[in-house]
């Protein structure tokens, strides 16, 4: 930064002795030149004097393709074979061309005056980027153009930026009035980011003036505080997005352990199935219909539910239904199906990760209120929380969730009603485990598609279940976002792998105190 | 009622088996010449001293799911920390002749920059206090656990989860280099033990022997406590414990030292096997490990002592062959046998011997066959 400005500095001196010794001193003819004082010295004045070639010749100069004639001093741009004047863009024919030399020192020239030029640009986010570059750079040379643009200037976030920039250069510029200078903090203030409290810490530093510098320090303190209440919102959201993980891997464990009360080892594999049929549906896409990438995710929902769904319909028919009542045997048994589906994908797709590719509207990033959100969290978030309602409407509003709870809550009473509970178990816990294939399709989007991808969510999951209370889809919810939240606010003081560990210290330690979760259903049928 | 016979003619079987086992490895690897077919080479010693070490360490998971009730997720926490505890001994015995030849740090702790000793590494040093904390350390963590856990009524399912919480959280800690104990490598490296080479053919064929009396002293142990006036009351907690404790019992006295005991069986287990395949890290403390050790449990009998470490040296002799032979295979192997002994031999192979040529009086020791319906039944019990 101080190399810059002390460059500038020289440059502003060089300036004139230059301008005194080329008599028909306008840009165009000091461009054209082998010295890099005078190539400097033009690029500062052409970008200066508004010429609205001025972009061209920069642009072509920074390409290498801005000629000179050495006798009469007339440029050129070339353009692949053609060549054209560089003042009128008119075509020309010419001889004894040599190029206009470039070296780091032109280039950063040729950097600021691109900026310069920019803060002139039609379009908004180019002259904030323009605003922001010289906010940066906090050359004085700049000064002119951006009080020229701060008169035009219409929309008020560039008028803010473009305020910021003018303080940024007032305070780095030498000679500027006290008055001006105390004036200037405000506008950085308002940025409110770590190169404004870079640039006010210098102000509080090395300012000559005790007032100036302790507005800065005072300034540094709001600017502080902002920052920190920024961070913890932004780390609340990274909570939001792994609570909203959390959620989706649980989820179907509420359902299958927390509903039926089957300890479900191989719930982990149910998301693993999920994630390689999204693998299987984008490769399909990718080689008959290209064109439907962007909804291989919405086809691979669907797919991914009815195949871990099928699997999970399968177990319960197969091993299942011979354990009920016996649920330390049923973790055995699934821990079994776990190990085995683990290998048949390992077999069939190797051990290695697969590619499972993000549409286009997962990708990229916005900014609200100065966090930094990206889409494809957003979408995992909202579909998380889609799939809980949904459930949740199953489960209150249909007559198979009617069914489910009865045979749940009394299954001698439900059968005896005339409910074909063995049907309603296969059902319910293939819609367990389909539900874990869906979140299988989220997870493919953030997480590597491997054999192993459901071992790294089954602990989770459980103790998100039953953390939550056990029988209750709301506690589910409560404690996915909390545990995520949690672990995202211990994070930057603990590190993640103690944070974590905290988080399940935490957890054993509460089930002591409420052993049936945090809303626990009441009533004599839980107590078994 | 007449006092149980502390060896039964199945714990003599056992004992007997145990105590060939011990003499006729030896002999063939030490007493039989290099170049002869019967010659036992050193690796199979020290393999075979890996399964028996399995074998305790199954006993101690039979002591508290198969008399208890208690099914422990997290048994190779304790397995771990015990031979963690080893490790540290081991390592201290490499003194200078380390890669970095630091007299007093560990090559990982010159590696990782630390100045001095942590204080938990002093008096590790010594065998006697190493020892100690074999016992102790493993002891401890399950005493306070089992006590809060047990205490606050915390059974079954919601049990076995915390206990494999606990496994995982320390399997996360021991991976942190911080945590000044190796870090993801772990311990290895190790030269001596007691003043002898660890690579030694003796010292192997010592550590192998060692493992076989500690495993019948474990066995002797459990046995002890389950014929006992106490093992009857811990049946009773195991197959009624509201009946138990409205009988006026503490079930949680009774289960907090059956943890406790089995705990410290389970570290001597991990403190034999860390000399014999000469590392320990934090992969022992992996869920599944865990999970593994009470599938040889329940293909041995659980319940019967001797079918658990039965159980171990099967599947682990099977882990072994099917590895070498066909590496795929394994997993669904395992897999296979994780369903198929809970679908159809729930009793396990010493269980089901029991029931048909055992007399009645042993076969009602055996864990009951869960009802199909329990909840029914255990609503007309409370």
């Amino acid at each position: 930064m101080i190399r810059i400005i002390i460059l500038s500095l020289l440059l502003g001196l060089a300036a004139p002795a230059v301008a005194q010794d080329a008599v028909p001193a306008d840009a165009y003819t000091r461009l054209a030149s082998d010295s890099y004082g005078d190539i400097e010295a033009g690029i500062a004045a052409l970008a200066a004097s508004g010429d609205p070639r001025a972009g061209a010749v920069l642009s072509a100069l920074g390409e290498g393709r801005l000629l000179y004639r050495p006798a009469d001093k007339a440029l050129f741009i070339k353009q692949g074979d053609a060549l054209a004047d560089a003042r009128t863009g008119a075509p020309a024919q010419a001889e004894g061309l040599k190029p206009v030399r470039a070296n780091n020192k032109i280039r950063r020239a040729l950097d600021a005056a691109q900026g310069q030029l920019n803060l002139a640009s039609p379009d908004a986010a180019r002259r904030r980027e323009a605003a922001d570059a010289v906010f940066k750079a906090r050359d004085p040379v700049a000064l002119p153009a951006l009080d020229a643009a701060l008169a035009r200037e219409s929309d008020a976030g560039v008028k803010r930026a473009l305020a910021a920039a003018r303080a940024a250069v007032l305070l780095a510029k030498p000679g500027t009035p006290d008055a001006e200078r105390l004036a200037a903090l405000p506008s950085i203030q308002a940025r409110g980011d770590g190169d404004a409290i870079a640039i006010l810490r210098t102000v509080a530093a090395s300012d000559p003036n005790e007032t100036v510098k302790a507005a800065a320090g005072r300034g540094i303190q709001q600017v502080e505080t902002r920052l920190a209440i920024a961070a913890a919102a932004q780390n609340v959201w990274y909570g939001v997005s792994l609570g909203s993980v959390l959620l989706l891997a649980a989820i179907g464990l509420a359902i299958t352990f927390g509903v039926m009360g089957i300890i479900n080892m191989a719930h982990g594999e149910m998301v693993m199935l999920g994630a390689y049929t999204t693998y299987l549906v984008q490769d399909a896409i990718r080689a008959h219909a290209p064109g439907l990438f962007d909804w291989s995710l919405a086809i691979s929902i669907p797919c991914a539910f009815l195949v871990a769904g099928a699997v999970g319909v399968a177990i319960e028919r197969g091993i299942i239904r011979f354990l009920y009542g016996r649920p330390l045997e049923t973790l055995l048994a699934t821990f079994g199906v776990s190990l085995i589906l683990q290998q048949a994908v390992r077999s069939i797709f190797g051990p290695t990760n697969r590619e499972v590719g993000s549409p286009g509207f997962m990708s990229g990033a916005f900014d609200l209120f100065g966090l930094s959100i990206t889409w494809g969290r957003l979408w995992i978030v909202l579909f998380s929380l889609a799939v809980f309602l949904g459930l949740l409407f199953v489960l209150r509003k249909t007559a198979f969730g009617l069914k489910t709870r009865a045979v749940t809550q009394n299954r001698r009473m439900a059968a005896a009603m005339g409910i074909r509970t063995p049907w309603v178990d296969a059902m319910t816990f293939g819609l367990g485990s389909g539900i874990a294939g869906i979140a299988g399709v989220a997870l493919s989007q953030i997480d590597n598609v491997s054999p192993n991808l459901g071992q790294g969510y089954i602990i989770d999951s459980f103790l998100v279940v039953v953390f939550g209370g056990v029988g209750n889809l709301w506690g589910t919810l409560v404690a996915a976002l909390t545990l995520g939240v949690a672990n995202k606010l211990f994070e930057p003081y603990f590190g993640a792998v103690l944070a974590k560990i905290a988080l399940l210290v935490f957890i054993i330690l509460f089930i002591q105190k409420r052993p049936r979760g945090l809303f626990a259903l009441k009533g004599r049928a839980v107590e078994s | 009622m007449t006092r149980t016979r502390l060896i039964d003619p199945k714990g003599w079987i056992f004992l007997a088996a145990l105590a060939a086992f011990c003499l006729v490895v030896p002999l063939l690897n030490l007493g039989v010449a290099e170049g002869s077919g019967l010659h036992l080479p050193t690796y199979l010693v020290s393999l075979f001293g890996k399964y028996l070490a399995f074998a305790l360490l199954a006993l101690s998971l039979d002591l508290v799911w198969g008399y208890c009730g208690i099914l422990s997720l997290g048994h190779g926490a304790f397995f771990g920390l015990g031979g963690y505890a080893m490790g540290m001994y081991l390592m201290r015995q490499i003194g200078p002749r380390g890669v970095y030849g630091n007299p007093v740090l560990p090559d990982f702790m010159v590696f990782l920059n630390y100045k001095e000793l942590p204080w938990y590494w002093l008096g590790f040093d010594h065998f006697a206090f190493a020892a100690l904390m074999v016992l102790a350390v493993p002891g401890l963590l399950a005493f306070v656990f089992g006590w809060l856990a047990f205490r606050s009524r915390v059974t079954g399912v919601y049990l076995s989860i915390i206990t494999q919480a606990m496994t995982f959280a320390l399997m996360l800690a021991f991976f942190r280099n911080d945590m000044g104990l190796g870090g993801n490598n772990g311990l290895t490296d190790f030269k001596d033990i007691l003043g002898f080479p660890v690579q030694a053919q003796g010292t192997r064929v010592a550590l192998f022997v060692a493992t076989g009396i500690a495993l019948a002293l474990g066995y002797l142990v459990a046995r002890f406590m389950t014929v006992s006036a106490y093992g009857k009351i811990l049946i009773a907690v195991r197959d009624a414990e509201p009946r138990t404790r409205f009988l006026g019992y503490r079930p949680e006295h009774y289960k907090t030292l059956a943890f406790t005991v089995s705990a410290m069986m389970a570290g001597v287990a991990g403190a034999l096997y860390v000399p014999q395949v000469g590392i320990i890290n934090p992969g022992e403390f992996a869920p599944t490990n865990s999970i593994e050790a009470v599938i040889w449990v329940a293909v041995g009998g659980r319940g019967t002592l001797v079918g658990a470490a039965l159980g171990a040296v099967i599947v682990n002799y099977a882990k072994t062959v099917l590895t070498g032979a066909m590496p795929d295979a394994w997993l669904f192997a395992l897999g296979a046998l994780f369903v198929v002994v809970t679908l159809f031999m729930p009793k396990g192979i010493v269980g089901s011997l029991i029931e048909r040529f055992g007399s009645p009086r042993a076969k009602a020791k055996l864990p009951p066959e869960p009802e199909i319906a329990p909840k029914l039944a255990e609503e007309g019990q409370g």
